[in-house]
C-alpha cells in the first residue's frame, strides 16, 4: 500500500458509527427498555461479534453517542440487545425513537469477560439492580455452551420483583435443572413473590460454594459491591477469581479521550470488567 | 553476497549530518514551501510567540522561548470535525481537512519528544488514523534552544531528541549543524543541495561545547528515578487538598500541555433536525464535568481529586504505562496557570523538599 492511496481517506475510522435498525423493543421495568438492532449492513450483521461484559457505542442521530453494554449473547447472532435505562441525553433521545428507526453502532469494545478461563470452572453470577444488563450476555452464553462450565448459580438481587431486569426470562430459569437461579428482592408489596427475601448476600446460604474451582461474575450498586466482596472474601475466593464490571464516563471507547480513566486505567479498553485484585490496585477505585 | 554486505554497512551508517550557512536559512525556508505549507514561530503581542503560518520571512523568531500551543494543534486540532451524519445516510467520515501538507519549522525538542508521545497515544489497539494522516502530512523541521528559567526538559530526559523529526537544526555560530532524519528531510536537503557543506572538525569540537554549555543553564530540576514511589506513598497528602483550592479548573494546563489529549466528543444538528456534524474538542479532566454521568454521579466532584488526578496521570500513570512520565518539561503549564500552580513546586512539596 502505498503512503499516497492512505492519504486519500481514513480506510479505518475507529470512531465510524455503522447503521442499525430498531427491529424490536421490548419493555423491562420503569424506564428500561430492551432494544433489538439489526445492522443494515448484512456482512456487519453477519459477522458483529463479541464476548460477554464487551459494550457498544450507540449513536442517536443528532444527539450523540453513548455506551451501553451489549445483553445479548454470542451464541445467539444476528441481532444485538441493548438493555437502556433512560437516563440522560443520548438515551432520552432513543426512547423517542419509533420502530424501525436508524442509530448508529460502532464496536463491540472493552475486555469483556475471560471467557477462556472461564471455561471448565463453577460460574456464579451475581447481579444488582442494572447489573444483570452485561451479566445476561455472560448467563446465556455458559447456558448455550452448557458442557463447556461446571455448577452455573445466578445470584440476583432487587428491591421489589417489579424492578427485575429481565423477570420473565429468569423465573424460567428457576425450574432449570442444570443451573441454580436464585432470586431475591426486599419485599413484595403484592404478595405474590414465591421466590426469596432478603439482600442478595443471604443467598449464599443456599450454594455450597468450592473457591478453587469457581469464579465469580459481579455487576450492580457500590452497596451491592460492599457486601458481597466480604462475602466472597470470608469464602476465602482468591482476588483474581473475582471479576467485576465497572462503569465510569466513556467517551471514545477505544482509549484515547481520557474521560472513562480509573488511576491510570482506561475502562474502556483495560476494562471494564476487572479482577478484584486489579480493581484495588487502582488509585482511585479506593473509595 | 558482497554487494549486500556493502549496502548494509552503508545503512547502518550513522545519521547524516550537514552544514546549513546562516545567511542561507531564509533561502532553504523558502524551499520548503515545496513540501507544504511552512509554519514556524512568531511573536503574537508582546511576550509570547506562536507557531503561524510564515508569510514574511523576518517574522520568524528563531530565539523563541515557547509557543503558546504547542504542535499538538496540527495533529490533534483543538476542534476536529469527524463525520457529518443525516437521517438518510448515516455517519459518513469527514477527510478533506486531512490532506493538507505543512512544514512546521522551528520546533523545540521538547516539541519534537511530545508528539513522539501522542504517537503512542493514538497508536495501540485502536489506531486513530485522523492522527496519523495528518502526522505523515507535516514535516517537522526542529531548533535547538537555550532554555529559561521554566525549562525543565532535561530533568524529563527530553533536552535532547535522537529522532521524531526530518531534519534537526543545531546552532554552531554562524552555520546550523544539519541532522537528516527522515527520506523526506533527505529531498529537502537534496531540493537545495548547494546550500549544504560537509561537517568539519572543528564543527564538531563547536557542537560539543555548546551541547556541554547548555546542560549548565538549566535553572530547575526534578528529581525524577524515585518520583512514581513518593507519589503513590503521598496519595494521600494534604498537599492536594491545598493545591486544589488554588486551582480555578480553567483547564489552561491542558491546552497548552504538549501531551494533554483528552477530547470530548459532541454532535451539532442543524435546524432542520435531520443534518449536522459530530465534532471532537480538546477537553480538560480539570473541568467539573469531565468525569460526570448521565444520571448525575460525578466521578470526581471534588477539585483537589481532578488536580491530583492530572498530576498522577502525567506523572505516575504514564510512567506505569509507558516507562516515563508523559510530561516532557517544556514549563507551559507554569506560564499558563492564572493561580500560579508551578509543577515543579508541587513536586517538590510532595517529595517534602524545603522551599
Amino acid at each position: 500500500m502505498s503512503t499516497r492511496s492512505t492519504l486519500a481517506k481514513v480506510k479505518n475510522d475507529i470512531y465510524q458509527p455503522y447503521l442499525a435498525r430498531i427491529v424490536k423493543v421490548l419493555p423491562q421495568i420503569q424506564d428500561h427498555l430492551l432494544f433489538q438492532l439489526k445492522f443494515e449492513d448484512p456482512r456487519m450483521a453477519s459477522n458483529f461479534t463479541h464476548r460477554p461484559g464487551q459494550f457498544v457505542e450507540l449513536s442517536v442521530i443528532g444527539s450523540g453517542e453513548a455506551p451501553v453494554s451489549i445483553s445479548s449473547s454470542p451464541t445467539r447472532p444476528g441481532i444485538v440487545e441493548l438493555c437502556v435505562r433512560k437516563t440522560g441525553r443520548v438515551t432520552n433521545a432513543l426512547f423517542r425513537l419509533p420502530l424501525n428507526a436508524l442509530v448508529g453502532v460502532r464496536g463491540p469494545y472493552g475486555n469483556g469477560f475471560p471467557i477462556d478461563k472461564l471455561e471448565d470452572n463453577n460460574l456464579l453470577i451475581i447481579a444488582g439492580g442494572l447489573g444483570m444488563a452485561p451479566l445476561r450476555s455472560l448467563l446465556w452464553y455458559a447456558l448455550d455452551n452448557r458442557t463447556k462450565f461446571k455448577d452455573i448459580i445466578l445470584m440476583l438481587g432487587a428491591k421489589t420483583p417489579g424492578e427485575i431486569l429481565f423477570k420473565y426470562e429468569l423465573l424460567k430459569l428457576i425450574d432449570r435443572p442444570d443451573m441454580k437461579c436464585l432470586l431475591t428482592v426486599d419485599k413484595d408489596e403484592e404478595g405474590i413473590w414465591k421466590a426469596h427475601f432478603g439482600v442478595v448476600t443471604k443467598l449464599f446460604d443456599y450454594v455450597e460454594l468450592d473457591p478453587a474451582t469457581t469464579y465469580a461474575a459481579l455487576c450492580g450498586p457500590p452497596i451491592m459491591y460492599k457486601f458481597v466482596l466480604k462475602e466472597l472474601l470470608k469464602r476465602n475466593f482468591s482476588k483474581d477469581r473475582i471479576l467485576m464490571s465497572l462503569e465510569r464516563k466513556m467517551k471514545c471507547g477505544v482509549g484515547k479521550c481520557g474521560h472513562c480513566s480509573i488511576g491510570y486505567k482506561y475502562t474502556c479498553i483495560d476494562g471494564p470488567i476487572f479482577t478484584y485484585w486489579d480493581a484495588i490496585n487502582l488509585p482511585e477505585m479506593v473509595e | 553476497m558482497l554487494f549486500y554486505q556493502n549496502l548494509r554497512r552503508d545503512l547502518v551508517k550513522t545519521m547524516q549530518i550537514l552544514k546549513l550557512d546562516k545567511k542561507n536559512l531564509n533561502e532553504f525556508i523558502f524551499s520548503l514551501n515545496d513540501f507544504g505549507e511552512v509554519h514556524a514561530p512568531v511573536k503574537k503581542g508582546d511576550k509570547q510567540f506562536v507557531f503561524s503560518k510564515l508569510t514574511d520571512f523576518s517574522k520568524i523568531k528563531l530565539e523563541y522561548t515557547r509557543t503558546i500551543l504547542p504542535p499538538k494543534k496540527y495533529f490533534h486540532p483543538p476542534t476536529d470535525t469527524l463525520f457529518k451524519f443525516s437521517q438518510e445516510e448515516g455517519y459518513q467520515s469527514l477527510t478533506e481537512e486531512l490532506r493538507k501538507k505543512y512544514v512546521i519549522f522551528g520546533l523545540h525538542p521538547c516539541d519534537i519528544y511530545a508528539i513522539k508521545i501522542l504517537d503512542l497515544i493514538f497508536a495501540g489497539e485502536f489506531v486513530d488514523d485522523r492522527y496519523f494522516i495528518r502526522r505523515k502530512n507535516v514535516a517537522i523541521i526542529g531548533l535547538d534552544c537555550i532554555p529559561d528559567d521554566k525549562c525543565f526538559c532535561r530533568s524529563m530526559r527530553a533536552d535532547f531528541v535522537e529522532d521524531g523529526f526530518d531534519l534537526f537544526l543545531s546552532d554552531i555560530g554562524n552555520s546550523y549543524l544539519v541532522r537528516v532524519g527522515t527520506g523526506r528531510g533527505d529531498d529537502m536537503v537534496r531540493k537545495t543541495q548547494d546550500l549544504f557543506k560537509e561537517v568539519n572538525k572543528k564543527d564538531i569540537t563547536e557542537y560539543k561545547r555548546r551541547s556541554d554549555e547548555k546542560k549548565n543553564l538549566f535553572k530547575v530540576d526534578i528529581e525524577l528515578s524515585d518520583l512514581p514511589e513518593i507519589m503513590d506513598l503521598e496519595y494521600e497528602s494534604k498537599v492536594w487538598e491545598e493545591i486544589g483550592k488554588e486551582c480555578l479548573s480553567c483547564g489552561s494546563c491542558s491546552m497548552v500541555c504538549p501531551t494533554c489529549y483528552c477530547y470530548d466528543v459532541f454532535d451539532e444538528i442543524n435546524l432542520d433536525a435531520n443534518h449536522g456534524v459530530r465534532k471532537r474538542q480538546w477537553d480538560s479532566c480539570l473541568f467539573k464535568d469531565y468525569a460526570l454521568v448521565a444520571g448525575g454521579h460525578n466521578f470526581r466532584a471534588e477539585r483537589s481529586l481532578r488536580v491530583k488526578n492530572r498530576f498522577f496521570h502525567k506523572q505516575r500513570g504514564f510512567v506505569a504505562q509507558y516507562g516515563r512520565p508523559s510530561c516532557v518539561g517544556c514549563g507551559r503549564c507554569i506560564e499558563a496557570c492564572p493561580a500560579k500552580i508551578d509543577i515543579i513546586e508541587v513536586i517538590n512539596r510532595i517529595r517534602g523538599a524545603k522551599l
